[in-house]
């Protein structure tokens, strides 16, 4: 097997709220992405999936762990060097495209930001072009880098973000519920544009969301947190076919379908994760690719 | 079938300081009694503002240009906003709105929100109504009840809050129930409950719903009837079946395709191209035409009528008119729809 683009071990994010009180947000979770793959994380909303990603593009500086990216370490104290080049190999896209751009700066300067920071062009003219092509890859026109955020739609929006991470041409770019914040009708659009952008780049994606049915839609490979615990990790067809993890199961029981014979008949599986531990569990091995978060005991 | 809401040519306007917003064009659509009714679109449809005008809470800018709302037999738009707030809101058509983080109030116990309605619609007594307070709790699955009267919102999670919303909606016994975007604030676990929840209540007190949402998994779950909603018009409505084994509006075939079934393998999503008109500037023809692959010449100049498609399936696009040519579903739409029907048995005919 390749060598993983990004590697994450045992990772936690603990965040110091008073003297005595510390909120754990994410709990020794550890997962791969290859170069070129989609991996998505689930969870319910306090999962720790979006501190996750947070903690990868170092929005954060993580409690312990490690994280080794393009062969680079990037936990800990930072250098100049491994910092730049973190900053250009990995992207975000965030969830809500009216508050993620600049309202005081054309989007071609949004867009431009980054190439200016690290300097990837030689002319001014250069500097256009790229930003016109990038502006022609998510779906807009070369005329909009003229124009500010205000004058497009959400769903506009999101592309100028998708354009703003993509102008770098990273190997990684975490997208953070980067659709649900649009209009259905243009949530499929921006899927497809990031699927075809995948296709041409061969750029990964780390795909957090709680939207169960598009997470499988684009996903290669699945995490599923709880509490900030990794529970369950494995192929998309491991996790949708074969759940290993209680807490998995009820979530995929939940999932809804757009399909009125099946959805009025469905059952609930309910967990209650009460009683559990999680800090006692260890991960066991299903086949290569599938690890659940398992109690000793049974 | 018997009617309890009937909405009938609704047209509103919105005076803003940009100009005139012809947010809602000619909208109707009826509540059958005891029967679940669902408006789907995206923001910006109509949806939510329709609502609004059945229950008087229209922000003032807005001009009723047209329409009636028959509550059984009373036309809503002409009772003043008082007469509507005294002796139909909350007692007869209650509402239970999206974000229950913001739809309490802070400053006061759960307890005292429940019993605030009952105090203002019913003559009853302080010990009567704590103890209905307790006992819609309990209905709507909140453990300890007693204890949690004397609890505030902040207090409680985001679903037991929903709860709480709900029971407040139920507190003066209501024959319809609005849920606008009920779950949309919620995680999917806790969204299946809560429509659970508002089924099972529904069934115990032979409730009228009606659904706004976005969400065609919503809607598969919990509807009977539905109206598809695009620019301030419904353009195709009928029974849940309908709609989703065998839709025929371009619009609705990309509302259902952007939801990913869990067999959606590789193959692309069926998008639909563009985004929402804005009704700042009235668009000529069919409001759709513009997003629409299959548009014809016809579509830029005249808006297209509800055509028939049974006793309960309507649609408004050009492409059911018997002169329309024939055309081929989108391939993966069709593998779709297929499968679709056949996990359901489907064959066409009306159940």
């Amino acid at each position: 097997m390749t060598e993983p683009l990004l590697k994450v071990e045992n990772l936690r994010q603990h965040f110091k709220i008073s003297r005595n009180f510390t909120v754990k947000a994410v709990n020794g979770v550890s997962f791969e992405i290859y170069p070129g793959e989609t991996y998505g994380l689930v969870g319910e909303s306090g999962s720790g999936k979006t501190t996750i990603g947070r903690s990868i593009i170092r929005l954060y500086d993580p409690t312990d762990g490690e994280i080794i990216f393009n062969r680079d370490k990037i936990s800990g104290e930072l250098s100049d060097k491994i910092r730049r080049r973190l900053r250009k190999n990995m992207q975000m896209i965030f969830q809500d495209p009216m508050s993620s751009l600049n309202p005081r700066k054309k989007i071609g300067d949004i867009i431009g930001e980054g190439l200016d920071i690290h300097k990837l062009y030689s002319s001014q003219k250069e500097r256009g072009e790229i930003i016109g092509e990038i502006l022609k890859k998510v779906g807009l026109s070369p005329a909009h880098a003229e124009r500010y955020p205000q004058q497009f739609s959400g769903g506009q929006r999101q592309r100028v973000g998708i354009a703003r991470a993509l102008v770098m041409n990273p190997k990684l770019i975490i997208a953070d519920e980067c659709i649900s914040a649009l209009d259905v009708s243009i949530q499929a659009q921006v899927v497809n544009l990031m699927k075809d952008i995948q296709s041409e780049t061969k750029c990964a994606y780390l795909f957090i969301a709680h939207d169960l049915s598009m997470v499988k839609y684009i996903s290669d490979r699945i995490g599923v947190l709880h509490k900030g615990y990794l529970v369950e990790t494995g192929t998309t067809q491991e996790i949708f076919t074969n759940p290993a993890h209680p807490y998995t199961q009820s979530l995929l029981s939940a999932v809804p379908q757009p399909n009125p014979a099946v959805e009025k008949k469905r059952q609930l599986i309910s967990y209650d994760a009460s009683k559990i531990d999680y800090e006692k569990c260890t991960m066991r091995q299903i086949s290569d690719s599938h690890f659940v978060l398992e109690s000793g005991e049974n | 079938m018997e009617k309890i809401l009937s909405v009938k040519n609704l047209d509103i306007t919105f005076r803003t300081n940009a100009g005139n917003i012809h947010a809602i064009r000619g909208v109707d659509f009826e509540l059958p009694t005891g029967k679940t009714v669902a408006l789907v679109g995206e923001s910006g449809s109509g949806k939510s503002v329709t609502m609004k005008a059945v229950v008087g809470l229209l922000d003032s800018n807005a001009i009723i240009n047209s329409g009636e709302i028959f509550y059984n037999d009373v036309d809503l738009l002409t009772l003043t906003k008082k007469d509507l707030r005294r002796t139909i809101n909350g007692q007869e058509i209650a509402m239970v709105f999206q974000d229950p983080m913001t739809s309490l109030d802070p400053t006061m116990t759960i307890g005292e929100q429940i019993m605030e309605g009952m105090f203002l619609h019913k003559k009853i007594s302080k010990s009567e109504a704590r103890q209905k307070a307790i006992e819609l709790l309990k209905l709507v699955g909140i453990m300890e009840a007693e204890k949690r009267m004397k609890n505030y919102p902040h207090q409680l999670s985001g679903g037991m809050r929903q709860r709480v919303v709900i029971a407040i909606a139920l507190s003066c016994e209501p024959k319809i129930l609005i849920c606008d975007e009920p779950t949309t604030a919620l995680d999917v676990t806790i969204q299946a409950r809560i429509l659970d929840l508002i089924n099972e209540i529904q069934r115990q007190m032979g409730l009228s719903v009606i659904y706004i949402t976005h969400d065609l998994g919503v809607v598969a779950k919990v509807a009977d009837f539905v109206n598809v909603m695009y620019a301030g018009k419904v353009i195709e409505r009928g029974t849940v079946e309908e709609i989703f084994y065998d839709p025929r509006h371009p619009y609705t075939w990309g509302l259902l395709s952007a939801m990913p079934d869990l067999e959606t393998d590789d193959e692309r999503l069926y998008s639909i191209p563009g985004s929402p008109p804005n009704l700042l500037h009235e668009p000529k023809g069919d409001a759709f035409a513009a997003r629409n692959k299959f548009a014809m010449k016809i579509d830029e100049k005249a808006e297209p009528p509800m055509f028939k498609i049974s006793e309960t399936h309507y649609a408004a696009t050009w492409l059911l008119h018997p002169d329309a040519p024939k055309i081929e579903l989108p391939a993966e739409l069709k593998s779709r729809l297929e499968r679709a029907r056949k996990a359901a048995h489907y064959d066409g005919t009306t159940a």
